[in-house]
């Protein structure tokens, strides 16, 4: 079948020419390449809500019950679920589709694992690119999860329109939280599982740090240096399913209207950080290309001896590679 | 543009059946992970279409299933059916658990690649994913 099949298909419902599809971008084959630019002119409606956190604060759990929610309104809805691969064997274990199962027969719950693959600021673009092709397949809410350790993974959750991050109300959780500058990204944080003790002392506390924040926001502005953002703090429970209706209202409030794309500062992140990915990865292509294996194995020699410094090596090498359209 | 040999293989490991023990699955999960492949786990009591719908989207390689229950030969005939049935064929599809020689057969029949035995390794299966999955043109 030819790709631009494979991309209409996928346009008007085909599940498995969709999924076949997320494999193409997710694995940046050039066939991958030819279907987005049919799609992606089609995308940029749906709402990415990014939802991250610390492991088992429950985001899978969370995705599902919001899922649950957005069908009873009868609205379609993909997850992006991203778990990071092993540096060592470039293995993973995909597992937050477990908590999502009771979806898995609803034609209009499209549900992908991906692993993180090591690809450094290339996760951004790969997932970006996926969400591009459920958008254009019709999906207007998209979950992305990832967990809330490692910065390209948080990365990935910053650069959805929205970002979630899920605590869980045990201690300790909020100075993970904001060792992994999580609440920098937030624009909502839930404190989950509140059907347990201690739920709303944590939201109570996040309160009074985010308001004492405030103050400091207010010097930042007026010193002209950047300021966090003030996250929404909710409660609520994705067992019991307490909360979950206010928070997908309030995920909807911060959907974004058609036409706002063009100025607003979460679609211009993400236009950067695909553009810079793919950069980088064409880069590498060229680098790697046989015709220049023997340049390339020189140079790193080079430095490996301290011959020359690596600024100037990788100025070298970045002469060599052209303009030309190898790789 | 992609060296397509380092792309990690796929493998949707499932537990069909009522029986609630998913030791086993989760133990070959981890092993075939630390063979560098991807692994997605659903979890245990999964019914067929949950485990065919789940193949699809994620447009796995291997579909392994695990079976304590007794149930395979209804359900696995079920499963390599409603693969089919969703033009999945290029899925290679295996089994373990507790599964008779004398039911392998015609497991084989319905489309089950292979049908490993108790005692067989985690290296084992890894190599048979290896050497049998099948390529794919896109
Ligand atoms: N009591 C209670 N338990 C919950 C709630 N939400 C999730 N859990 C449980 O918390 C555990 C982890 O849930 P997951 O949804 O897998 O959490 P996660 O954040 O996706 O985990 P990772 O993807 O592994 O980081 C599971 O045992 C859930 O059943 C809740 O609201 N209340
Ligand atoms: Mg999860």
């Amino acid at each position: 079948m030819t790709d631009e099949t494979l991309a209409e298909r996928a346009r008007d419902g085909d599940r498995r020419a969709l999924a076949r599809l997320l494999t193409e971008v997710e694995n940046r084959t050039a066939a991958g390449e030819a279907a987005l630019k049919t799609l992606y002119p089609l995308a940029g409606r749906a709402h990415l809500v990014g939802v991250t956190g610390a492991p088992g604060s429950g985001k899978s759990t969370m995705v599902a019950a919001l899922t649950g929610e957005a069908r009873k309104q009868g609205r379609p809805v993909a997850v992006i679920a991203i778990d990071p691969s092993s540096p060592i064997t470039g293995g993973a274990i995909l597992g937050d589709r477990i908590r999502m199962q009771i979806h898995a027969t609803d034609d209009d719950v499209f549900i992908r694992s991906m692993a993180s693959r090591g690809h450094s600021g290339g996760l951004a673009a790969s997932t970006v690119a996926a969400a591009a092709v459920m958008d254009a397949s019709g999906f207007g809410l998209i979950f992305i999860e990832t967990v809330g350790t490692g910065q390209s993974e948080v990365e990935v959750a910053a650069i959805a329109d929205t970002t979630v991050v899920v605590q869980s109300p045990e201690m300790g959780d909020e100075v993970q939280a904001i060792k992994a500058g999580l609440l920098e990204v937030a624009d909502i944080v839930v404190v989950n599982k509140a059907d347990r003790p201690g739920a709303d002392r944590a939201a109570a506390q996040l309160r009074a740090m985010l308001t004492v924040g405030a103050s400091a926001d207010r010097a930042a502005v007026a010193a002209g240096r950047p300021r966090p953002k003030r996250p929404e703090v909710m409660l609520s429970s994705a067992l019991t399913g307490k909360g979950v209706p206010e928070l997908l209202a309030a995920l909807d409030r911060r959907a974004p209207s058609p036409g706002s794309r063009l100025a607003d500062d979460a679609s211009l992140k993400r236009a950067e950080a695909q553009i810079s990915g793919i950069l980088a990865q064409r880069i590498n292509a060229r680098l790697h290309d046989p015709a220049r294996a023997a340049a390339r194995a020189e140079t790193l020699k080079a430095v490996a001896a301290h011959e020359i410094d690596p600024f100037t090596a990788a100025d070298r090498l970045l002469a060599l590679l052209g303009n030309d359209s190898a790789g | 543009m992609t060296d397509a040999s380092a792309r990690p293989i796929k493998v949707l490991i499932a537990k069909p059946g009522l029986d609630g023990h998913d030791r086993g699955a989760k133990v070959l999960a981890r092993g075939l992970r630390d063979e560098g492949f991807e692994v997605i786990y659903t979890g245990l009591r999964q019914t067929p279409e949950m485990v065919v719908s789940a193949a699809l989207q994620e447009d796995v390689d291997v579909v392994g299933l695990s079976i304590l229950s007794g149930a395979h030969m209804t359900l696995l005939p079920k499963i390599t059916a409603g693969l089919h049935e969703r033009g999945m064929d290029d899925v290679l599809v295996t089994a373990g658990g507790i599964i008779p020689d004398d039911d392998i057969p015609q497991l084989e029949q319905a489309g089950v690649a292979r049908v490993f035995g108790p005692g067989t390794t985690i290296r084992e299966v890894a190599e048979y994913i290896r050497a049998n999955v099948k390529s794919r043109g896109a």
